[in-house]
């Protein structure tokens, strides 16, 4: 018994020591997606995004190699900020990429300003006030936010599709709010309604929509549906079994391929619905399309085609390895020459041109798509057009922008 | 804390002194030679949750009811501070000052504790455990859906602790004995109160409530009592909770988490009030540390197959565990058996428990 210990302990050693030798000329990298909980396909899709960036580097940027660490979180912000204190405090990454949801972000925001020598990049979690009020210094995200995504769809749906007045069913937190508020903005101001009355807040993970279909109002011409995963999935199912007609607009999450690659009858009846986000899976640009082609190879067992969540994170993991690249490797200084290298960075990623605003939040391009059926039966978003370079505050100036208020249920009131 | 007293001679623990004085000293040195993640997400991290459990574990082991909504009292008196005391959210905050916050808030915990215990003393085994999960569910929707008091799936930001005589007290090393402080205190008051007039008839009513009705006793309201005793031990436990975090939110006393107290408890072992500190030590570093261990999509598999472990191995858990190995590591004088707890042999509370 003994022995053994002791054998144990001398190879613990031995392990130790190379551990510390190998560290020298390595650089430790956290990356923290939800992979428990409702959202762990979406976190593990995240995962897959970070290694995709890593593989294209050969885990080295700045001549040093890039040892992966990886944090989980079941969506809530408690669990966020303890797997985010673990890889910072206990592992000791000097950048972490991270994490995937909205309330998380927000946490991990405030977690960012108490560890002013660590780099966060976000992973995808899009709720506004990460970045817009009070940012943290050390927290950049070059994904875009919930409202950013919406871009172009409130027009849409008022110039296009003639719509005028629509009911809206969404999830009640943060990224949601943020959504129907990238949504509606444009969509009110152009004359549309919205009743607060028809605004439906449903709990993340709500099984049963039979009240909320009942309690739709007849006279409005579609319904804006921001839901995500095994939600909108439901949703979907029991509003064509109850039989359902009017049309429907999507959010980023609710037509995306986590939710069109899902087996049943509700495929038919999706077609045709518009939607808006960062990335859109038939978009013919070469650079897509290698991505596309890579996230295949790589992972044979993943979706038919990268979900914004691979593409969120890959697009962070992709800038953090950049700029490691930019100053050499070189963190000695708490990171600060790093995190300039990181604000100035401007490069090119398989969904366009990405840089980075003063307060640290992407501007990049938007796609505005449609639900149609591919060649081969699968459910794919056809993208009627990219909305360039759309930024945080969707054109307007940041004062301006700041009056609109926070996002919430009733923010735009619309009336 | 009197060690005279807690150490006397009726208590058995006196016949192993120097280990409780090499425990508290290590405990008490512990910062010094951990990190400040060590300290703080481990250490303290450890002693809140088994606080909480601490109140479970009371109330369990002493007086046979196995509650589930330990952490709701706890989450309530942590709601309690966001809404009474600051936060940074911009809802509720009246900005009492922070004393009076946390008396208020750990006696509406104590009296909310109480009311469960008036709703659910009248029930036995399994029933009870299903009211108070009915309860549990019952307060995590209402705090998710309500947003005028609790706002709702946000929660609360920007809980700050108070910063008296110049510390601040969420810094790794003052949080530590806060926390320490706070359960070593809990952990004596439940010694002694289990040795107690009323300790004893709490034991008594676990194990025969007739026959302690029939002598005379208002069996109900020795429950309620205990209730209330173990809600000021839990909602305690829910104010230090809140200032480690930052923050409250429904995820704070979801489902999982009320399950997670249950496990701290019975793999800790609920005979003597050491034991959901043992539980939630293994729990936390379970749950910061089989990430490294093993593949990420298997870990949460490795955390419940090593409680599973625990409890197939020693129904008592680690406590037990421990109990087991005593006699054959020869350490000190050998201990009958039967004096190793402070309480005679239960069998109510593992019958419960195997009914969860």
């Amino acid at each position: 018994m003994s022995g053994f210990v002791r054998k144990t302990l001398v190879v613990a050693a031995a392990l130790s020591i190379s551990g510390t030798a190998v560290a020298q000329d390595s650089i430790k990298m956290g990356a923290l997606a939800t992979l428990e909980g409702a959202f762990t396909v979406l976190g593990e899709d995240g995962m897959r995004g970070v290694k995709m960036a890593l593989e294209e580097f050969g885990y080295e940027a700045g001549g040093k190699k890039i040892e992966l660490i990886t944090g989980s979180s079941d969506a809530s912000p408690d669990s966020a900020v303890r797997a985010a204190r673990k890889l910072v405090e206990q592992d000791g990454v000097p950048i972490l990429i991270g994490p995937l949801s909205g309330s998380e972000g927000l946490a991990i925001k405030d977690y960012a300003k108490t560890q002013p020598d660590v780099t966060f990049l976000n992973g995808t979690s899009a709720a506004q006030d990460t970045t817009l009020r009070a940012p943290a210094e050390n927290f950049f995200r070059f994904s875009t936010d919930g409202a950013q995504w919406m871009a172009g769809l409130g027009e849409y749906a008022y110039n296009e599709k003639g719509y005028r007045k629509v009911a809206v069913l969404a999830e009640d937190y943060s990224f949601p709010y943020t959504q129907v508020f990238g949504f509606l903005e444009p969509f009110c101001r152009l004359g549309g309604e919205a009743p607060i009355d028809a605004r439906f807040w449903v709990p993340i993970g709500n099984k049963d929509y039979s009240s909320v279909i009942a309690a739709l109002p007849d006279d409005v011409d579609a319904i804006y549906v921001a839901l995500g995963g095994a939600d909108a999935v439901n949703f979907l199912t029991q509003f064509e079994q109850a039989g359902g007609e009017l049309p429907l607009i999507g959010g980023s999450i609710t037509v995306d391929q986590s939710v069109l690659g899902s087996k049943g009858r509700t495929r038919q009846f999706v077609v045709g619905t518009p939607s808006a986000g960062p990335v859109s899976d038939t978009w013919d640009d070469p650079r897509w399309a290698a991505f596309v082609a890579a996230y295949q190879k790589q992972f044979p067992d993943g979706f038919p085609s990268p979900s914004l969540f691979a593409h969120g994170y890959y697009i962070n993991t992709k800038a953090a390895l950049l700029a490691l690249n930019e100053v050499g490797g070189d963190l000695s200084d708490g990171g600060k020459k790093y995190r300039e290298a990181l604000s100035n960075l401007e490069f090119d990623t398989p969904t366009g041109m990405v840089k980075l605003d003063e307060r640290r939040e992407a501007i990049a391009d938007i796609f505005l798509t449609e639900v149609i059926e591919g060649p081969d039966g699968n459910l794919l978003n056809k993208t009627i057009k990219v909305i360039p370079q759309v930024n945080q505050t969707l054109g307007v100036p940041y004062e301006k922008f700041l009056e609109y208020g926070q996002v919430g249920r009733e923010n735009p009131s619309c009336e | 804390m009197d060690t005279d007293r807690l150490f006397n001679k009726s208590n058995p623990f006196a016949a192993i002194p120097a280990w409780s004085w090499i425990i508290g000293l290590l405990l008490i040195l512990y910062p010094s030679f951990a990190s400040d993640f060590f300290t703080y997400q481990i250490g303290a991290y450890s002693l809140l949750l088994g606080t909480v459990a601490l109140s479970l574990m009371m109330l369990a082991g002493y007086g046979g009811m196995v509650s589930l909504a330990q952490l709701t009292v706890a989450g309530l008196a942590g709601y309690l501070m966001a809404i009474l005391g600051d936060n940074s959210v911009g809802v509720m905050g009246l900005g009492w000052p922070w004393w009076l916050a946390v008396i208020v808030s750990v006696f509406a915990a104590a009296i909310f504790s109480a009311f469960i215990g008036a709703i659910s003393v009248r029930t036995e085994g399994i029933y009870t455990i299903m009211i108070t999960l009915a309860i549990a569910v019952a307060f995590f929707y209402f705090v998710r859906q309500n947003y005028t008091l609790f706002n709702g799936f946000t929660g609360f930001a920007g809980v700050e602790p108070p910063t008296l005589f110049g510390i601040y007290w969420r810094d790794p090393v003052p949080f530590y004995y806060l926390s320490l402080a706070v359960a070593t205190g809990f952990v004596g008051a439940v010694l002694n109160a289990s040795r107690s007039t009323f300790g004893l008839s709490l034991m008594a009513i676990r194990d025969n409530p007739r026959r302690m009705r029939a002598l005379g006793y208002n069996v109900a309201a020795h429950r309620i009592a205990a209730y209330f005793m173990s809600g000021i031990i839990a909602g305690t436990a829910g104010v230090l909770l809140v200032w480690f975090n930052g923050r409250i939110s429904p995820g704070t006393v979801g489902v999982d988490v009320v399950i997670d107290i249950l496990v701290i408890a019975v793999v800790g072992g609920l005979r003597h009030p050491i034991g959901p500190f043992l539980g939630a030590i293994a729990f936390v570093l379970l749950e910061n540390f089989a990430i490294d261990l093993i593949d990420r999509e298997r870990f949460n598999t490795v955390i419940g197959l090593a409680f599973l472990l625990v409890v197939i191995f020693s129904p008592d858990g680690i406590l037990g565990l421990w109990k087991r190995l005593r006699p054959k590591l020869r350490l000190g004088k050998s201990v009958p058996s039967a004096a190793a707890g402070t309480t005679p042999t239960d069998s109510h509370v593992s019958e419960s428990v195997k009914e969860v």
